[in-house]
């Protein structure tokens, strides 16, 4: 009987119109994670798209493009989703991605005037602490004060480089000063956010660098009400993630139509606790509850897109020349 | 012993060295080849390279000479829970990098136990963080390996050497001049050039631990390359750099090792009358208690953690941990024909320099190595359906300068003793390998197949260019579950870890040394 | 016959010279000061060290660039004449065949020759509970299934007391003589060349003497044989 199928199978998939179209979505580890927002997202977009819908997750965001270089014109891939501001001008750079047919009314706290990438979530960097300590209110503050921290590497971590932009983007000229005079709080700097936040918790330090949102994951899934976000009067710099259809595609209407749903309510309400992240449209039944209880910056930072490179070039080189002393 | 003493067909060795070298100089051209060359290597580069090459000797010399006297104790000395003592010398070297160090930043970071201790008595505060936490860390991870290597040396000693010692009533001083001193100089290289490569590759230890960006390592800057920058050719030309330094301290000090044999025995089970005197005694306890507080407690913090979130870890870590376990087997089985035949060349050789072909994988930055391999096969086939071949070859690449430092002084050994013997029995090819060598070297190979395996699982596999869907491994699990804040189902997923790696690692060490000792 | 035809070997700064022929089913005593070359010359007959100069022939054939394992001989060393780790069985069949693959019939002859060595009881064990003596026999077992014309002993029996050192010499000459192979034998003993040897090959300074017969020398010994034998 299983050779009957076995036979029947390959029979069919000679014929093209037996096997659903195939769309493959290149996107980070966290995201295809059995607990992350892949698992909901491939069901509800396979309901309605007749097709087969294949996450594909490696790395992280640095990584997807990385990847997706080293595979040129000739990538598999349809979509990619997950790659961040930080890093969408050097995607853009490649030539590899090709302009999206989405509309959508976002609910960023910054006008998306982009018209390759799709924005589906988006978060403030901020400095997450135990609401035991008073926490500082701004970068000066900070480093005045006794308190550790830990943050990530920028070279080989987003939320690092996200924090490297804020510092700049608040600071301009000033950052190296603010660096320089930081660097007796930082505890020490990791290569990514896992471990850094691992530090955290583990009490190495008073406050890590992570997102607003962080809070809303120990008070929706631990009921843990202890952890709150520092807000900074300095603005906090923003990460928006976003969804990028592929020139090579052989499928470019029902990547169109994969990047719509992430727009749709259907996929915009699963984001908040699975990805503990803003939706870039607020759903229609409003916010999770825990996120209503979180604090929200007065005010968004974030570069132009374009701007990105070349004052990640001069951050990072301040940087390093501010902590190696 | 000027006799030429060996019918082992060199052969396979020469093919299987061939292979290795051939894969990883193609993994480097294809990133070459892809690279469009853009500048040299910077100033932040040479740092790199400075503090990469200072943090690398230091722990490698640290772990040498602090094995010396736990090997020696433990050669010398039976008492109760030896054996899982021993089998727990390999957990540090098998458990994944951050798994390692929150475990060790549980007992000396700022809020760890150490700390609490010291305010208990109202003493200040240690910071664990800078070179000296670097160089902690690749201690804990390596002072173990170390420690086997040279105990496994150690019991290589004839019975009968230690029987005329005794006869002679030798002093402990005498006896570690005569019989130890000369076993330290044939180990002794061999295993600091080892733990040198290891910390040379070294990048989340150095960077976490070193508390910020003057810890700054090559393999960071190499990661930095490919992810950040996609600059090729400066990851190119620093891994070079790093086989480089890598390439020429092993072949070095693969040299320097003296080619004499300790001589036969009958296989009598190792029984010691020396050292039964009162400061020998004190000081052989001094050295195995302190070292096994010292491993045992950044450990028992991983176990405590672990224990307490079993309970949230999710279905989907068993199913990678049944992947991982797959993987393990895998890499023992291509690893073990590499290296068996690797090894029965190297000892044809008159000196061991050759043994620094099984460098090269390690040294090369498994990243770049990853990077090229992806660069050759992404055009041909997909790369996903290489998943499982390529991991277990790379975790065999790995793993082979260990297990030719486990495999070769032991071999080199047999085949002095007994390559008359089997000269004149026309003993050869494949008899050979199944009546002399693998009989002989059964408790080697066992211990060299178990540490494949552990690590193995402990590997993050090949950096996510070739991890399917389907081929999420274990450590891959856990640090997805990390990503998502899941830090107490993480802690879960490292024990189960923990506990496969060195239950892996138990079955085939104890199997080797399954009646061993007839 | 196995000829040394005009043979120097060197090693390092040491060179001994031959040129002898041992002729068939005849028992030689390899005797001479210490340091002499009595092993190295056994050691260049067996193969484990080329010939820097000159031929050795067996049958009138040239087996100077022959592997020890293809010469017609076998020899037992001053130790490690065992692989500890197999049994006693094992490493007497190791003589028949290298795979060790042993049909009934070579295995029925294995268990003789252990029989006739005195170890019929013994061929499960590992070497390493066997007595020195024991593991001698056990040696002297495999040289028997192995059954080429030459026999080499480097003093295998070095270590035994005297009775027992006696005894597995008349036990190598009984297989000797049941064998009709050639045994060439060092010793330092003036004693164990009257009891088994036909012929007496000296070396000292640097040379490899021709055999003489042994009676004959060893009552009527020359000045340099007498300075060694004090």
């Amino acid at each position: 009987m299983k050779y009957l199928t076995l036979a029947a199978t390959t029979l069919f998939a000679t014929s093209a119109l037996a096997e659903p179209a195939q769309l493959v979505v290149y996107t980070y580890d966290s995201f295809v994670a059995d607990w992350g927002p892949g698992s909901v997202i491939e069901a509800a977009f396979e309901a309605e798209c007749d097709c087969d819908l294949k996450f594909v997750g490696m790395g992280d965001g640095a990584a997807l493009l990385a990847r997706l270089k080293l595979e040129g014109a000739r990538s598999d891939a349809d979509v990619v989703l997950g790659l961040d501001t930080s890093l969408v001008a050097t995607a853009k750079d490649t030539g590899l991605f090709a302009p999206a047919k989405v509309t959508a009314d976002y609910d960023l706290p910054v006008t998306w005037g982009d018209d390759t990438f799709v924005p589906y979530d988006w978060g403030y960097f901020a400095f997450v602490h135990d609401k035991k300590i008073s926490p500082p209110k701004n970068f000066r503050e900070l480093a005045d004060s006794d308190l550790k921290i830990v943050i990530q590497d920028p070279r080989s971590s987003t939320p690092g480089l996200g924090l490297l932009m804020w510092v700049k983007d608040a600071y301009g000229d000033e950052a190296p000063a603010i660096w320089e005079r930081l660097a007796d709080n930082i505890v020490t700097v990791t290569k990514g956010w896992s471990e850094a936040y691992g530090l955290f918790l583990e009490g190495e330090a008073d406050m890590v660098l992570s997102y607003t949102t962080s809070p809303a994951y120990h008070l929706i899934a631990e009921k843990d009400a202890t952890k709150a976000a520092a807000i900074f009067d300095e603005g906090h710099y923003m990460q928006i993630e976003v969804a990028g259809k592929l020139a090579g595609t052989d499928q470019p209407e029902l990547a169109d139509k994969f990047m719509q749903f992430m727009v749709s309510d259907a996929a915009q309400s699963v984001l908040p606790t699975t990805n503990w992240m803003y939706p870039a449209i607020t759903p229609e039944a409003g916010l999770p509850d825990g996120f209503n209880q979180l604090v929200e910056p007065e005010k968004a930072l974030l570069m132009p897109n374009d701007a990105v490179p070349a004052l990640r070039e001069e951050a990072l080189a301040e940087w390093l020349s501010a902590l190696s002393q | 012993m000027a006799f030429s003493t060996v019918s082992i067909s060199s052969k396979l060795g020469i093919g299987a060295a061939i292979l290795v070298v051939a894969l990883i100089l193609a993994a480097l051209l294809a990133v070459l080849w892809r690279a469009e060359f853009n500048s040299g290597l910077g100033p932040a580069d040479w740092s790199a390279i400075r503090f990469t090459a200072l943090q690398a000797t230091m722990s490698a010399v640290l772990s040498t000479l602090l094995a010396i006297p736990v090997a020696r104790a433990l050669a010398r000395r039976r008492f109760r829970g030896r054996g899982l003592l021993v089998t727990l010398l390999g957990a540090p070297f098998i458990l994944p990098v951050i798994v390692a160090v929150l475990g060790l930043l549980a007992v000396f970071g700022r809020a760890g136990w150490l700390n609490a201790g010291l305010a208990q008595v109202g003493l200040a505060p240690v910071s664990i963080y800078g070179l000296h936490g670097v160089v902690l860390a690749h201690v804990f991870f390596n002072l173990p390996l170390a420690t086997r290597l040279l105990l496994q040396a150690w019991q290589t000693i004839p019975a009968e050497r230690f029987r005329l010692a005794a006869q002679m009533n030798l002093t402990p001083h005498a006896v570690f001049r005569s019989i130890e001193v000369p076993l330290l100089r044939q180990i002794l290289p061999g295993t600091a050039a080892l733990i040198f490569v290891i910390c040379l590759t070294s990048f989340a230890v150095a960077l976490t631990l070193g508390g910020g960006p003057s810890a700054t390592t090559v393999e960071l800057a190499i990661y930095q390359a490919f992810r950040f920058d996609f600059d090729l050719s400066r990851a190119a030309q620093l891994s070079l750099v790093q086989l480089g330094i890598a390439g020429g301290t092993a072949a070095l000090a693969l040299w320097i090792i003296p080619t004499v044999s300790i001589g036969g025995g009958f296989d009598r089970s190792l029984h010691r009358w020396d050292a039964q005197g009162g400061l020998q005694r004190v000081l052989d306890i001094l050295a195995i208690g302190l070292t096994t507080v010292f491993l045992s407690l950044p450990i028992a913090a991983v176990v405590i953690r672990g224990v307490a979130g079993l309970a949230e870890t999710p279905a989907a870590v068993w199913h990678s941990a049944g992947v991982s376990i797959i993987v393990a087997l895998i890499s023992i089985v291509v690893l073990l024909s590499i290296a068996l035949p690797m090894a029965g060349w190297i000892v044809t050789r008159p000196r061991g320099g050759s043994e620094a072909v099984g460098l090269l994988g390690l040294a090369a930055s498994p990243l770049t190595i990853g990077t090229g391999w992806f660069i050759l096969i992404n055009p041909v086939a997909d790369p996903f359906a290489l998943a499982l071949p390529v991991t277990a070859l790379i975790n065999a690449f790995m793993a082979l300068p260990f297990v030719l430092r486990i495999i070769v002084p032991p071999m080199r050994d047999t085949v002095q003793i007994y390559g008359r013997l089997t000269q004149t029995l026309g003993l050869g090819g494949w008899p050979l390998w199944r009546w002399m060598i693998l009989p002989r070297l059964r408790p080697q190979i066992g211990f060299a197949a178990g540490l494949t395996g552990a690590l193995s699982m402990g590997d993050l596999g090949v950096i996510a260019l070739f991890a399917s869907p389907d081929t999420v491994t274990l450590p891959l699990q856990m640090y997805r579950l990390m990503g998502a804040y899941r830090m107490d189902a993480a802690a879960g997923a490292a024990l189960i870890l923990l506990a496969l790696s060195l239950g892996i690692f138990w079955i085939f060490d104890k199997g080797g040394r399954w009646h061993a000792q007839a | 016959m196995l000829r040394l035809e005009a043979a120097e070997i060197t090693q390092d700064t040491f060179k001994l010279r031959a040129d002898l022929s041992i002729e068939r089913s005849r028992k030689y005593a390899v005797i001479g000061p210490s340091g002499a070359g009595k092993s190295t010359l056994l050691a260049a007959l067996c193969g484990f060290i080329p010939l820097s100069k000159g031929r050795l022939l067996w049958q009138d054939n040239n087996i100077t660039s022959f592997a020890p394992g293809n010469r017609p001989m076998t020899m037992l060393f001053q130790d490690n004449n065992l692989f500890p780790h197999l049994s006693v069985q094992q490493n007497v069949g190791l003589g028949l065949r290298p795979d060790l693959r042993l049909s009934s019939g070579e295995k029925d002859l294995v268990q003789n020759a252990l029989s006739r060595v005195g170890l019929g009881d013994f061929a499960q064990r590992k070497p390493g509970v066997l007595s020195g003596g024991q593991q001698s026999r056990a040696a002297l077992a495999r040289v028997l299934v192995q059954a080429r014309p030459l026999v080499l002993l480097d003093e295998p029996f070095a270590a035994l007391g005297p009775a027992l050192r006696n005894e597995m010499l008349d036990l190598v000459a009984e297989l000797i003589t049941e064998t009709k192979a050639s045994l060439i034998m060092v010793t330092h003993a003036p004693e164990d060349v009257r009891r088994i040897a036909d012929d007496v090959i000296f070396v000292a300074n640097g040379v490899a003497e021709e055999p003489r017969p042994a009676a004959a020398l060893m009552d009527n010994p020359p000045q340099e044989l007498r300075d060694y034998l004090g």
